[in-house]
């Protein structure tokens, strides 16, 4: 049997999987915040175009509208300035056997439950990789921090004090490692960005967005279920809204993942 | 001396709510410049600029020289009444439920003989009086015979209360209360004697000061709302909905730009979203069920209450998209106050000039406090007001507006408008 013919085998007999890794779409989701001077990103918005009445009597519709970066949702290398120059770096150009790939689920859990701030470092993912084996290349990183289980509570979700958003997120050493050694396709997390809520005061800042980004990789965020993947053997499937220039869009992340 | 009001007994549920009924609404061209001048509280009468006949009703030309150039004055309403009556039986629908009803006559001092509305505690003829212009429920002048000297409890006066939207024992819905502006309404309408109040507030994860300590008040009850999505406030109509006597708007956003000053439309877009649009949303969802209640006892729904700017009138450059999505804000009010008149919900706006708060930081002084929009508020639900301009600048405003809009437009145009 061919490779498509076995896995669409393995599906019908559930030997194989698949994982949805996706928060609902909804008004009530927590868009991300800017300080307030700046540009905001669009939370996501519904409105009845008909159902089954005067507007139109057989048929039930919405019209929706959301930022590129609502929800669960897929940031290309155009989105940050380190990007922008780029060949193929906006979701209407990049090559679609980017949009798929191997996971490595990193669980910082534990972790993250104690400090709200953790920082994913670059000795954390030796000593994952001491267990797991070497992270492979074009293989896509999704840092477990169980953050999503605190979505149905957008207060926690978001999580702000007076200094701003406390989650966790990366270190800079560890971005730099998967990027320029490791070359992963993308790196993925459950919280809102890539990032630390506190990833500005990092040295370089947000160094998840600007060395992936930079590097014409990609991001994943607001990421639903990385507690049911195991830490490698899941395959995912991650592609955008085919936006002209888009920086990113909410999309459907899907992961496949072999029974034992 | 007027009885005070009791707090309402819960509605029995197994009683019909009677549909709302109007009085006589219909009016002159001319007739309607009291209504202009009850609007905002004042009495005037056309006094003839030939003879300085003061006259009423209203007509087209003067009743003793036949001039017709008669500008409105504004009236003290002192006067003497003359004779009283007690109505006991009226054909009219709106008056055949609210029977017995005080009338009497008073003769102005300011010259004509004037039939008016009787408050409780006047005493029977002769006595001193005055006399003020109010809007009935069909949003129509009327005049009202007051006692002199004010009185305990006179807002409690059971006609008066006909005419007047007092929060005293009412419900009231407040969609904002995470601004300074919300907050400090929140508290008057408390200070007020407002039965139950409930709080809308948007974004939870952004804490704001002062939200939390509303919680304090007994009346207060805090809800999720965020009037630019649809669902939140069908969610919200649902819980609340039919209780609402009082909606006061105070949702809005407000940012200092103008055409060239910001790129884009994200920032205009949010303002129409919030300021326009957020106004349609709400009057979709609580429209229907106020105007149900219209005539639904003591607790009816009987105001809702837009809190705009001066801006809405012309447009402030230095604020040019926000000022468009106030004038937006505005002309759907009136299209709301025409179509919640069928029930007899007032429709208040109130146009402040700046506030002073943090979208007004570089603007000068005056700027008006929290706390004063807030007062104003209350302040036109008692009376029973329709707009309200609160402060110098509104006050301004409106003076010059009146005298040349064309000559105010080219003054702030060069940025001296406040």
């Amino acid at each position: 049997m061919s490779i498509l013919a076995n896995l669409a085998h393995a599906l019908a007999e559930r030997s194989v999987r698949v994982v949805d890794l996706t928060h609902t779409l909804s008004p009530n989701f927590p868009a991300i915040v800017l300080q307030t001077e700046l540009g905001q990103a669009a939370p996501f918005r519904t409105e009845e175009i008909s159902r089954y009445d005067e507007r139109g009597s057989g048929w039930y519709w919405n019209n929706f509208t959301c930022s590129e970066h609502t929800g669960t949702h897929f940031d290309a290398p155009v989105h940050w300035i380190s990007g922008r120059y780029l060949p193929n770096n906006a979701t209407d150009s990049i090559p679609v056997e980017d949009m798929m790939g191997p996971a490595c689920v990193i669980d910082c859990s534990k972790e993250s439950v104690l400090d709200a701030d953790f920082l994913l470092t670059k000795d954390f993912l030796l000593r994952w990789e001491s267990e797991h084996g070497q992270i492979p290349e074009r293989s896509w990183v999704l840092m477990r921090t169980d953050w999503s289980k605190k979505v149905s509570d957008p207060v926690a979700y978001q999580n702000f004090d007076e200094e701003g958003q406390h989650t966790p997120g990366p270190s800079v050493d560890a971005m730099q490692f998967l990027v320029f050694e490791r070359k992963v396709l993308g790196f993925g997390t459950e919280t809102i960005g890539t990032d630390a809520g506190q990833a500005f005061h990092l040295r370089p800042p947000h160094p998840a967005h600007d060395l992936l980004h930079g590097a014409g990789r990609y991001g994943l965020q607001c990421l639903n279920n990385l507690d049911q993947l195991p830490p490698t053997g899941a395959f995912i499937f991650c592609a955008p809204l085919k936006i002209e220039q888009g920086s990113g869009s909410p999309l459907r992340v899907l992961g496949l993942v072999e029974s034992r | 001396m007027t009885a005070p009001l009791q707090r309402p007994k819960r509605k029995n549920p197994v009683v019909k709510t009677r549909h709302p009924t109007l009085p006589p609404w219909t009016r002159s061209r001319v007739a309607l410049g009291m209504t202009a001048a009850a609007a905002e509280g004042r009495f005037e009468l056309q006094r003839c600029e030939q003879c300085a006949t003061v006259q009423y009703p209203p007509r087209e030309a003067c009743c003793r020289c036949l001039s017709e150039e008669l500008p409105w004055v504004e009236i003290d309403g002192l006067g003497d009444l003359i004779s009283q009556t007690t109505l006991l039986h009226s054909h009219d629908l709106y008056f055949r439920e609210r029977v017995p009803w005080r009338l009497g006559m008073v003769r102005l001092d300011a010259g004509p003989t004037v039939v008016v509305h009787l408050h409780g505690d006047v005493t029977a003829p002769p006595a001193r009086v005055r006399v003020a212009c109010k809007l009935d429920k069909a949003g129509m002048a009327v005049l009202v015979g007051f006692p002199q000297e004010d009185v305990p409890n006179m807002a409690d006066d059971r006609q008066l209360r006909e005419f007047t939207c007092d929060p005293k024992f009412r419900r009231v819905f407040v969609t904002d209360g995470k601004t300074a502006t919300g907050q400090a309404v929140v508290r008057a309408l408390a200070a007020a004697g407002a039965e139950l109040i409930w709080v809308g507030h948007a974004e939870p994860w952004k804490r704001v000061p002062g939200l939390v300590d509303l919680q304090a008040l007994p009346q207060v009850t805090l809800l999720p709302l965020d009037v630019t999505d649809p669902r939140s406030i069908k969610e919200v109509a649902s819980q609340v909905g039919p209780k609402v006597d009082i909606l006061v708007n105070t949702a809005e956003y407000h940012r200092a730009y103008g055409i060239s000053t910001r790129a884009g439309t994200d920032i205009a877009r949010m303002e129409m979203d919030v300021n326009y649009l957020g106004l349609l949303r709400l009057a979709q969802e609580f429209g229907p069920v106020m105007k149900a209640r219209g005539a639904d006892g003591q607790s009816s729904a009987v105001a809702w209450v837009n809190l705009l700017s001066i801006f809405a009138l012309s447009n402030f450059p230095a604020h040019g998209t926000y000022s468009a999505s106030k004038a937006a804000a505005l002309s759907l009010a009136q299209c709301l106050r025409a179509e919640m008149k069928p029930a007899g919900v007032r429709v208040i706006n109130v146009f402040p000039g700046p506030i002073d708060d943090e979208w007004n930081q570089l603007l000068p002084p005056p700027k008006l406090s929290p706390q004063a929009v807030a007062n104003a508020i209350v302040a036109a639900l008692r009376d029973g007001l329709e707009d309200v301009y609160p402060g110098d600048v509104a006050q301004e405003w409106r003076t010059r507006l009146k005298e040349s809009a064309k000559g105010f437009e080219r003054e702030l145009a060069a940025g001296s408008g406040t």
